[in-house]
């Protein structure tokens, strides 16, 4: 009974619309562990993790207890390649990112949407670029967040 | 038998639906249990006995613009009212029923004893304290960042009652008083209700405005001389380069990356600091960077546009930041590509 009852919940709720410009979500797994676990389910999705930034240089010197603040950037070669060939402008956008900061002993994982580059890239390729980004976004921060 | 398991099933369904969409949507600023975070506590006993269940319902659709705080306006009425389902749990204290009539008192004397006792966390005009609350275990003053009154989304979501209930309640758990331990009385709350309803609303603008989604420059020069030039303007302006970087670094081979695509990275730590004070999810768009593309065409030179950027956080305390840091780019760019 349980499971059928989890099942339809879990349908219903990804029906939900997603009415955010930013996707935040937060795991109960420490830092470290949040951190891994980011980056293999990058790699799951095919894309490469292509860098770690630390984004946290100096904050304790400002006061903060912690300095965990990092920004995970990601992509595929060849995706990247088209978009610069295609659109050069938009490189300033690349790699994909996702950040992870640690809030106490939980984690917190942020990405923006694309729904701000929509309406100005409006060719089919790059609106289904902008769907499989999403999609992939999505599926990764909710799966480092359900992950125990 | 059917209609008894219904019965079981749908409250249940609800409940496991709520739980489900907070984690989903709210857990990761208010908290897993709504303790708060970069959010507002949810779960203060003080805050679910005042709260009324339309009062949360409008708060979670409308959202609080230009105040983090985003709106959900695609929840359908049965998501709602299972996310208040879950909301009530948290607490061991019945929803309040109020009647929907509105307070007549006298705003002006109610003036006087806001500037006296609320003005101080509430802000000039109930605009709301500064900043976005707990973050990545960064100290702060008080338990919560104090709600803007004049808030368009939240006028609209208090009733006169409500505000009326939570001035004579106070709230334990974060610095907010009851009126009586202030030697104020029930009268004094009517006023104060009538001259919250007469603070101006924020217009706060949803949208961005037509902004370019990059800052972008052609460079006089080559590729080299433009990164030289980058430098010398970043260090000028106090920032510490961090590194410069092709773009498909880690994403090719070593020695196979496109060597005419290159990202330099620097930062400026007491700004980064400022920046995250203001909204910790702008690291996000951080350290700065400016990407230097090589083409048949020539040299283009670019960053994102924060100002552009701005809208997705929905705090328009990160709008001055956004600007300042859309002029610096500009500025850095326009001198080392003229």
């Amino acid at each position: 009974m349980k499971s059928w009852l989890t099942g339809v919940v879990l349908l219903l709720v990804t029906a939900a619309a997603n009415a955010q410009d930013l996707y935040m979500v937060r795991t109960q797994l420490s830092f470290p562990e949040a951190m891994a676990v980011l980056q293999e389910t990058i790699r799951k999705h095919g894309q490469v993790v292509s860098r770690v930034q630390r984004v946290d240089i100096g904050l304790t010197t400002f006061g903060y207890k912690t300095d965990k603040y990092r920004v995970v950037f990601y992509g595929e070669l060849d995706d990247i390649r088209q978009v610069t060939n295609q659109y050069p402008e938009l490189v300033s956008y690349l790699p994909l990112k996702i950040a992870i900061f640690a809030e106490g002993d939980e984690t917190l994982l942020l990405a923006s949407s694309f729904e701000h580059l929509r309406g100005i890239y409006p060719s089919a390729t790059m609106q289904s670029r902008f769907d499989r980004w999403e999609k992939n976004v999505r599926e990764i921060l909710e799966e480092v967040r359900s992950s125990e | 038998m059917i209609s008894l398991m219904v019965a079981i099933l749908l409250p249940l369904r609800s409940m496991a639906i709520g739980e489900q969409l907070y984690a989903q949507h709210c857990a990761a600023c208010h908290g897993a249990d709504g303790s708060g975070g970069v959010g507002v506590p949810l779960n203060l006993p003080d805050f679910l006995a005042v709260a009324s269940d339309d009062y949360l319902k409008i708060t979670i659709r409308e959202g609080r613009p230009g105040r983090v705080m985003p709106a959900f306006p695609r929840l359908s009425d049965s998501e709602l009212g299972a996310l208040v389902t879950h909301l009530r749990s948290m607490a061991e204290v019945p929803a309040p029923d109020y009647s929907p009539q509105p307070l007549a008192g006298n705003a002006a004397r109610g003036e006087q004893m806001f500037t006296k006792h609320c003005e101080s966390c509430h802000g000039e005009y109930g605009k709301g304290g500064s900043g976005t609350g707990v973050t990545f275990s960064r100290p702060r003053d008080a338990p919560i960042v104090a709600p803007a009154l004049s808030n368009s989304g939240f006028q609209q979501a208090a009733s006169d009652a409500m505000l009326k209930a939570t001035l004579l309640r106070g709230r334990k758990g974060t610095p907010m008083p009851s009126l009586s331990s202030l030697g104020l009385t029930e009268g004094d709350a009517d006023d104060l209700v009538a001259y919250l309803r007469t603070l101006r609303t924020d217009s706060v603008q949803m949208e961005p405005d037509d902004h370019e989604v990059v800052i972008q420059y052609e460079s006089s020069y080559d590729l080299e001389q433009t990164l030289e030039n980058l430098k010398q303007a970043v260090v000028g302006r106090n920032f510490r380069i961090i590194r410069l970087q092709h773009l498909e670094e880690g994403l090719a081979r070593p020695g196979a990356e496109n060597p005419r695509t290159v990202m330099l990275y620097f930062c400026n730590f007491a700004l980064l600091n400022e920046a995250l004070v203001i909204d910790p999810r702008v690291g996000l768009f951080l350290p700065c960077r400016i990407t230097v593309l090589e083409t048949e065409q020539g040299v283009q030179v670019s960053s994102i546009n924060p100002k552009r950027l701005s809208h997705l956080f929905n705090n328009r305390e990160l709008d001055r930041a956004c600007q300042e840091m859309h002029d610096m780019y500009a500025e850095i760019i326009e001198e080392a590509t003229l």
